[in-house]
């Protein structure tokens, strides 16, 4: 890692193969993001937001080119030290929560940890800490079926929180809410952002999450169209 | 461990689900526990009546006897050698004559295998005392099952022809002075007892006999010419056999009950691994490798004989117990097929038993929750956290 950049990404291109041929999600992808930023992949339906969100959470590989994420060349690991990296430093939050239905909200945020093997007590007190930081203390025993989809989403984002990493990844995170959820839980990122010094990276093309940026990345068609910095 | 407490965790979400599985399995545990225990039980029940009543330490059979073939007693007869009368007296041994006859309660015909046997013998607990006779007839005791098919009872004379050594028929009257009741039907069904030396005394055979046989604790005492030792692995085959058929039985209701539980299972296994590909997916970005992921999902199939085999353990315990004490009652008329059987079976329940029926349930369903989870590994984890089935 340069100069506080977490992610550097240079020449990147990502092919997924069809039938003898193949198709081209990303192309010549020149990109570094520091650390704190809340930052957005913009763009249409099929500009490559979500598969290039995934290659910076080492849920897929580049095809060519290189993705640095905390000094880890995606491309180089192998499934453990992929595993490695998103259990100690990465949180995820989806479009549709993916929370384990027969888990409650406490066991669901309590879950990384488990992966991280942390002692029983460090864990209680993080989790508590998570769903202080979400407001859901007296939802901990409710199941997801539930909750609404922004309780839902809260709990995702104190999963994703809860082990304090340096990047979190939320794909189209308020898709599934409606606006007044969907403010709810981006003042709650942006505090975690300003609070914890967490590095937010968006996929969205919801104009509500837009105006939360503070950088804006345009792709289209698989390149970057535009990046901006945005001014608060 | 991690997999041990997820897997865990998950089978406790699941409630209802996870307890209908297991309650499944568990009945397959108690069920193959309790027949084999049944079988056991009936296997140690038949081999000690038969050792008690008919064979004792093992018996020396005349080299012409079969006891499969009625054309050799009438060649199945020996004198007794000195050494032999020796271990006689000392109670080490005692002498059967097996002779055939026939017999004509109310008129009708039946054959019957006359046996002379000492009154005095304490080897068997065929009960021969009552055979101690003063009166000058010639007392005979006979089984209850002789008894109900020649519809004789205590107190009747029945005629008896037989043919002595030189081929000579001739005939009297015996009185049934005593009726036992045994388990053990080859010492009963069409089988008539007299006093040895009275058997000798018709048949013109003095000092001979057909078997000898030991008592327990003696056994085989040494070679005697002309005569052959039968021991109890030789003596005890049709059990043996008889049970090993019975276990084949049982192993079709195991296989039957095993693959109840493991499509159950494997329902189960095969439906989470399409209904939960998103948590996969979750499980993944969390932080699972796919082997780990596939690990927990065969621990959690696994789980499932271990859920049953505690469930099993609270209500099988009480249960099993409770049929080991007041044992199986058998249909009436059972022991009317001829096989070594008591009115009532005593269950038997070994370590072994237990322990092999448990570690054959936890490995077969391992193996069953292993085959779908390894699609698992298949999945891409891009796809499987969106749930787009694949």
């Amino acid at each position: 890692m340069k100069n506080g950049q977490l992610i550097t990404i240079t020449d990147m291109v990502k092919d997924y193969p069809i039938g003898r041929g193949y198709f081209r999600a990303l192309e010549d992808i020149n990109l570094t993001i520091a650390e704190g930023e809340f930052t957005g992949l913009v763009g249409p339906s099929g500009s490559g937001k979500t598969t290039l969100l995934n290659i910076v959470g080492s849920l897929d590989v580049p095809s060519k080119g290189e993705a640095n994420v905390l000094g880890h060349s995606i491309g180089q690991l192998n499934a453990r030290q992929s595993a490695q990296l998103r259990n100690h430093h990465l949180g995820f939050i989806f479009q549709t929560y993916n929370l384990l239905p027969v888990y409650n909200v406490f066991e669901n945020v309590e879950l990384p940890l488990l992966l991280l093997k942390m002692e029983k007590n460090k864990r209680h007190e993080l989790v508590d800490q998570a769903l202080d930081w979400v407001g859901l203390q007296d939802k901990r025993k409710s199941r997801p079926a539930q909750l609404s989809g922004g309780e839902c989403q809260r709990v995702s984002i104190a999963r994703a929180m809860v082990k304090q990493p340096k990047i979190v990844l939320a794909d189209e995170p308020t898709a599934n809410l409606d606006a007044e959820n969907s403010h709810n839980i981006l003042q709650t990122m942006e505090t975690l952002n300003r609070d914890l010094k967490t590095t937010f990276i968006f996929a969205t093309h919801d104009e509500k999450v837009i105006q939360y940026l503070h950088r804006k990345i345009s792709l289209f068609d698989g390149k970057v169209a535009n990046d901006e910095q945005v001014k608060k | 461990m991690l997999a041990i407490k997820l897997a865990y965790r998950n089978l406790m979400g699941a409630r209802l689900r996870t307890w209908l599985n297991v309650f499944v399995l568990s009945l397959a545990f108690v069920v193959i526990i309790w027949f084999k225990g049944v079988l056991n039980g009936w296997n140690q029940q038949a081999r000690r009546d038969t050792i008690s009543w008919q064979i004792g330490g093992g018996q020396y059979w005349q080299e012409n006897y079969d006891p499969y073939d009625p054309f050799t007693i009438e060649d199945s007869h020996a004198p007794l050698t000195d050494e032999m009368t020796a271990a006689i007296e000392q109670g080490k041994m005692t002498p059967t004559l097996i002779r055939q006859a026939t017999i004509y309660p109310q008129g009708r015909i039946q054959s019957v295998s006359l046996r002379g046997v000492d009154p005095d013998q304490k080897i068997l607990e065929l009960p021969t005392s009552y055979l101690k006779s003063e009166d000058g007839e010639i007392p005979a005791i006979i089984g209850t099952r002789t008894a109900k098919n020649s519809k004789l009872n205590i107190g009747d004379y029945v005629t008896v022809r037989w043919r002595d050594v030189n081929g000579t028929f001739d005939a009297n009257e015996v009185k049934i002075v005593h009726i036992f009741k045994t388990d053990v039907p080859a010492i009963d069904l069409g089988i008539l007892w007299i006093p040895i030396d009275k058997h000798r005394e018709m048949v013109q055979m003095p000092n001979e006999a057909t078997t000898l046989t030991t008592s327990n604790k003696t056994g085989f005492i040494g070679e005697f010419p002309g005569w052959v030792f039968k021991d109890h692995y030789f003596l005890l085959s049709e059990i043996r056999e008889m049970i090993k058929a019975k276990s084949v039985g049982g192993y079709i209701y195991f296989i039957i009950l095993m693959s109840l539980a493991m499509l159950a299972i494997f329902d189960t296994q095969v439906l989470s691994i399409f209904r939960r590909q998103k948590e996969i997916g979750t499980h993944i970005a969390l932080g699972m490798t796919q082997k780990q992921v596939v690990a927990l999902f065969t621990v959690e199939g696994a789980m499932h004989s271990i859920l049953a085999a505690l469930l099993a353990m609270i209500y099988g315990i009480p249960l099993l117990a409770l049929q080991a004490k007041v044992g199986w009652s058998m249909p009436a008329g059972t022991d009317d097929f001829g096989l070594t059987i008591s009115d009532t079976i005593y269950p038997s329940y070994s370590i072994g038993l237990v322990v092999g029926t448990t570690l054959i349930v936890l490995i077969t369903t391992t193996i069953v929750s292993y085959l779908p989870a390894r699609r698992i590994s298949k999945m891409e984890p891009t796809d499987a956290i969106r749930g787009k089935i694949q």
